[in-house]
C-alpha cells in the first residue's frame, strides 16, 4: 500500500501539471472571494447577507480547478495508457484508487487551507468596507474574527468541501475512464443543480434539490446566519457531498476491479 | 474511445463533395464525416437533447401553482386571473373609473386640479369601526406612478383597448394607449388641463397649463369600437422597493397605495349619454380594505375621485416565464462544452492532427470546416430540442396551475433560435479553447467557468444587483439575455433584476457579448494553429 502511495506520489510531483492546478484554485478562490468582498454591501443593521459565505464565494471557482486536477489524475492515465502498466505494478487494483485518493486529497487539503485563509484575510480587510462595521449585532463584523465559532466552522469546512469534490471527480473519472467526459459530468452535477433550485418555485422541491444536490448540500457549511432557514444543517449538508464522494469511489473502486482496465 | 482514424482519412479523400470553394466543401465533408462516425459524441449530443428536454419537463411537473379565492375557501389548483391587454400581453387593469358613453367622435377637457396619495393607512382600527373615508386618504405627494387623468375604453372589462392621458405623480403628462403605448407628454406647469378627442378611429390627447394654449402629446389608433365608456380614471400602483436578496432571489417592502384627485372644468363635446357613473375595475384588487374608500364624488362640478391599482403592463410577478423551462439548456450547453472542445482535442491525441494538416495544409480551413461542424450540428439539435420543450413545458405548467406570460410568435421564435444559439456559439468557443490549451479537461473547466458560473454568481449567489448586472455584461453569460420573455417596461416600477430574471442587456446585445468572446478565442487559436508545429 505504502509502494502504491508513493508511486503515485512521484507521478505528481515528476510533472509541472498539478502544482499549477493547486496554486490556480488557491489564486482563484482568493482572487474571486476578494472581488466579492469588494462587491456585496450591507447597508445598515439586518441585512441578510452573510459575511462568512460572502466572503469565501471564491470555492465556486476554486472547486472547478481542483475538479480538474483530480479528473486528470486518472484521466490522464487512460488517455496515455499508462493505466495498464500502473495496474500490471499493483494487481490489487483498489489499492491504486486509494493511494490516488490520498496523494490527491493532502495536497488539495494544503492548498485549500491556503486559499480559505486568503479568502478571509480578504474578507476581513474588505468586508468593513462594505458596511460591515464591528458592533453591529446580529450580523456582525465579528462575525468573521478567527475564534468565532461558525466563521471556524465555515473555514473548515470549505477545506473539506474542497476535499470532497475532488474525491468525487476522481471516483467520476474512474468510472467513465475520460477526463473530458468525467470534467463535464463533475461540473454538469456541480453547476447545473444550483440553476435548476432556482428556477423550481414549488418550495418542497426547491428545499429537496438542493438537500441532494452536492454543491448547494455542501455549501451549506458556509452558513453562519440564518441557519434555521437553511434546506440541510451545515455538517449534514457536507454529509451529502461526503455521501457523493464515497459513491462514486465506491463505485469507480468496484469497477476499476472487475472491468478490463 | 473508438479510434476510426483510417476510416475517415478514406472518405475524406475520395470525398464527393464538390471542389467548387476550392476544397472547402471536402474539408467540410472530412470534419463533418470525423463528428458523424464517433458514436459517443453522436451519442453525447443526442443526450443534451434529451437533457433539456427532460429538465424542462420535470421543471412543468415540479412548479404548482395554487391559491384560493377568498379568505376561508378552498385552496386549488390555479392562479388568480390576469387579463390580458389587446397586443396579448399580460396586463394590470384595476383602476377607479368614472365613465358616460360617448357614442361615435367627441372630446372631453378637463382640469386635474391636485393629485395627493401614498400608503394607505393599514393597521388594527378602533373599537368605534373604521374611521371616516376622508381621514383615511393620505394628503401627501402621490406615488410616482399614480395616475389622475381622461380616458376612453372599449368596454370595463379588465384587458380591453383603450387611450388615456394622465398627470402621473412624478413622471409628468402621459399619454398611454393599451398598456404598452406611452408617450411622455410635455412639461408643462400645474395645474394641468387634459384633453381627449376622437375622430373616427384616431384619437388625438393635448395638454395645456391654461386651457387655451394646447401642445399635441400623441395621436394613437387603438382600435375602440364606434361606441365607448369614456371619462376620468384614477390609479395607484402598488409601491415596491425590491432588493436582490443574498442567496437569489429578492426581498420586497411596500404595500398598496391610493391617489386621490380632484378634477374640474369638466367640457364635454359629442354624443354623450351620462350620468356619470363610477366603477372599480377589476373588483378583486384589494377589494375589502378599499371598499368604501375608493370612489367619486360631485359637489358643484368638482370631482373627487379616489383610486387604487394600475392600468399597466405586467412587468415580471407571480406568473411563470417560460425561459425558466429551458434550465436544462446549462447541462445541454455543459455537455455541447465538452463535445466542442473534443473535437479538436481527440485529434491531438490520437496525432490524428498531423494527418488532418497533412492533407490540408492551410489550417486555418481546418478550423472553419470544424467550426461550421460543431456549431451547425448543435445549433440543429438545440433548436429541435428547444422547440420541443417550449410547447411541453407550457401544457405542464398550466395544467399545474402556473401563469405563464403569454409570448407572441415573434418572441418564441427568438428563444428557440436564440437558445440554439448560445448552445452552438458555447459549443464553437469550447473549439476554439479547446485549440488553444489543447487538454480537454482544462478547456472544457475554462469554457463552463467562463459561461456558467457567472450566470450562478449574478443569479443565484451573494452579490448584489449591481455587480451582478455587471457580470451580465462582460461575461459570455450575457448570452442568456435573449432568453428573457418578460419586458422591462420604463412606464411600470419592477423589479428589474437579474435574480428574477431581467438582463441588463438586450437579447441581441447580450448574444453579440458570447459572439464577441468566441470571435476573439477564434482569432486565437487561428494564429496559434499557424505558428505552432502542429
Amino acid at each position: 500500500m505504502l509502494t502504491a502511495v508513493r508511486a503515485e506520489w512521484t507521478k505528481q510531483r515528476t510533472v509541472a501539471g498539478p502544482g499549477l492546478l493547486l496554486l490556480a484554485a488557491a489564486v482563484g478562490t482568493i482572487a474571486l472571494s476578494a472581488a466579492a468582498s469588494a462587491a456585496v454591501n450591507c447597508p445598515g443593521v439586518g441585512c441578510p447577507a452573510d459575511p462568512a459565505e460572502s466572503s469565501l464565494t471564491g470555492v465556486l471557482l476554486g472547486q472547478t480547478v481542483i475538479a480538474v486536477l483530480a479528473v486528470l489524475m486518472i484521466g490522464t492515465e487512460y488517455s496515455t495508457g499508462m493505466i495498464g502498466c500502473t495496474l500490471i505494478a499493483i494487481p490489487r487494483r483498489w489499492q491504486v484508487l486509494v493511494a490516488k485518493a490520498v496523494v490527491l486529497v493532502v495536497p488539495v487539503l494544503l492548498a485549500g487551507g491556503l486559499a480559505v485563509l486568503g479568502s478571509l484575510v480578504a474578507g476581513w480587510l474588505l468586508l468593513p468596507g462594505a458596511g460591515w462595521q464591528p458592533g453591529t449585532a446580529n450580523i456582525g463584523f465579528p462575525a468573521l474574527a478567527i475564534g468565532n465559532g461558525p466563521t471556524v466552522r465555515a473555514a473548515v469546512g470549505s477545506v473539506l468541501y474542497l476535499a470532497l469534490i475532488a474525491l468525487f471527480s476522481l471516483g467520476i473519472a474512474t468510472i467513465v475512464r475520460s477526463s473530458a467526459a468525467a470534467i463535464g459530468i463533475v461540473l454538469g452535477v456541480l453547476f447545473v443543480f444550483p440553476i435548476l433550485a432556482a428556477v423550481v418555485t414549488d418550495p418542497d422541491w426547491q428545499r429537496h434539490l438542493k438537500q441532494i444536490a452536492p454543491s448547494t448540500a455542501g455549501l451549506a457549511i458556509q452558513s453562519t446566519t440564518g441557519l434555521d432557514y437553511l434546506p440541510i444543517s451545515p455538517w449534514a449538508g457536507l454529509g451529502v457531498l461526503g455521501l457523493w464522494a464515497a459513491g462514486a469511489l465506491v463505485v469507480g473502486a468496484a469497477v476499476l476491479q472487475w472491468r478490463d482496465v | 474511445m473508438t479510434s476510426p482514424g483510417s476510416t475517415f482519412l478514406e472518405r475524406s479523400a475520395v470525398s464527393p463533395a464538390g471542389d467548387s470553394l476550392g476544397g472547402f466543401g471536402s474539408l467540410l465533408h472530412a470534419e463533418w464525416t470525423k463528428f458523424r462516425t464517433v458514436r459517443s459524441w453522436v451519442v453525447g449530443m443526442v443526450l443534451a437533447a434529451v437533457v433539456l428536454i427532460a429538465l424542462g419537463v420535470l421543471l412543468g411537473s415540479a412548479n404548482r401553482s395554487t391559491y384560493s379565492a377568498g379568505p376561508g375557501t378552498e385552496e386549488i389548483i390555479g392562479h388568480p386571473y390576469v387579463p390580458i391587454g389587446p397586443g396579448g400581453e399580460a396586463v394590470t387593469d384595476s383602476f377607479q373609473f368614472v365613465h358616460q358613453q360617448l357614442d361615435g367622435d367627441g372630446s372631453i377637457t378637463a382640469r386635474i386640479a391636485e393629485l395627493t396619495g401614498g400608503r394607505l393607512a393599514s393597521g388594527p382600527q378602533g373599537p368605534a369601526g373604521p374611521p371616516p373615508v376622508d381621514e383615511q386618504l393620505p394628503t401627501g405627494n402621490a406615488t410616482p406612478w399614480a395616475k389622475a387623468g381622461l380616458i376612453m375604453k372599449a368596454d370595463a372589462a379588465q384587458g380591453s383597448a383603450y387611450v388615456a392621458i394622465m398627470v402621473t405623480g412624478e413622471h409628468g403628462v402621459r399619454m398611454q394607449d393599451n398598456f404598452t403605448g406611452d408617450i411622455a407628454g410635455p412639461a408643462v406647469g400645474d395645474p394641468q388641463w387634459l384633453r381627449l378627442t376622437r375622430t373616427g378611429d384616431s384619437v388625438t390627447g393635448s395638454v395645456s397649463s391654461d386651457g387655451t394654449e394646447w401642445a399635441t402629446v400623441g395621436v394613437v389608433e387603438p382600435g375602440l369600437p364606434a361606441d365607448v365608456l369614456a371619462g376620468m380614471l384614477v390609479a395607484a400602483p402598488f409601491q415596491e422597493t425590491v432588493t436582490q436578496q443574498f442567496g437569489g432571489g429578492g426581498t420586497v417592502t411596500g404595500g398598496p397605495t391610493i391617489a386621490t384627485a380632484t378634477v374640474d372644468s369638466l367640457a364635454l363635446q359629442g354624443d354623450w349619454i351620462g350620468p356619470w357613473n363610477g366603477e372599480t375595475v377589476g373588483e378583486d384588487l384589494d377589494s375589502e380594505r378599499l371598499a368604501g374608500i375608493v370612489g367619486f364624488r360631485e359637489a358643484a362640478g368638482t370631482f373627487t375621485v379616489v383610486g387604487a391599482g394600475d392600468i399597466a403592463p405586467v412587468a415580471g410577478g407571480s406568473g411563470t416565464p417560460i425561459e425558466r423551462a429551458l434550465v436544462g439548456g446549462f447541462a445541454a450547453l455543459t455537455i455541447v462544452a465538452v463535445l466542442g472542445v473534443l473535437f479538436i482535442t481527440t485529434e491531438y491525441r490520437r496525432g490524428m492532427v498531423r494527418t488532418t494538416f497533412t492533407a490540408s495544409p492551410q489550417r486555418g480551413r481546418v478550423l472553419a470546416a470544424k467550426v461550421i461542424v460543431i456549431g451547425g450540428v448543435t445549433f440543429v439539435v438545440g433548436v429541435i430540442a428547444v422547440a420541443i420543450t417550449v410547447p411541453i413545458s407550457t401544457r405542464l405548467l398550466e395544467a399545474n396551475g402556473n401563469f405563464v406570460y403569454p409570448i407572441s410568435l415573434a418572441t418564441e421564435l427568438r428563444l428557440i433560435v436564440g437558445t440554439a444559439l448560445v448552445m452552438a456559439l458555447s459549443a464553437v468557443l469550447a473549439l476554439a479553447i479547446g485549440t488553444i490549451l489543447r487538454r480537454s479537461a482544462m478547456a472544457i473547466a475554462v469554457v463552463v467557468v467562463l459561461v456558467v458560473l457567472p450566470y450562478i454568481l449574478a443569479t443565484a449567489a451573494v452579490l448584489p444587483a449591481g455587480p451582478s448586472e455587471w457580470l451580465l455584461r462582460i461575461t459570455p453569460a450575457a448570452a442568456f439575455s435573449v432568453q428573457q420573455t418578460p419586458l422591462a417596461y420604463p412606464q411600470v416600477d419592477g423589479a428589474y433584476l437579474p435574480a428574477f430574471g431581467f438582463y441588463p442587456l438586450g437579447p441581441f446585445a447580450g448574444l453579440l457579448v458570447l459572439c464577441a468572446y468566441a470571435a476573439v478565442a477564434l482569432g486565437i487559436a487561428w494564429v496559434l494553429l499557424r505558428r505552432r508545429d502542429v
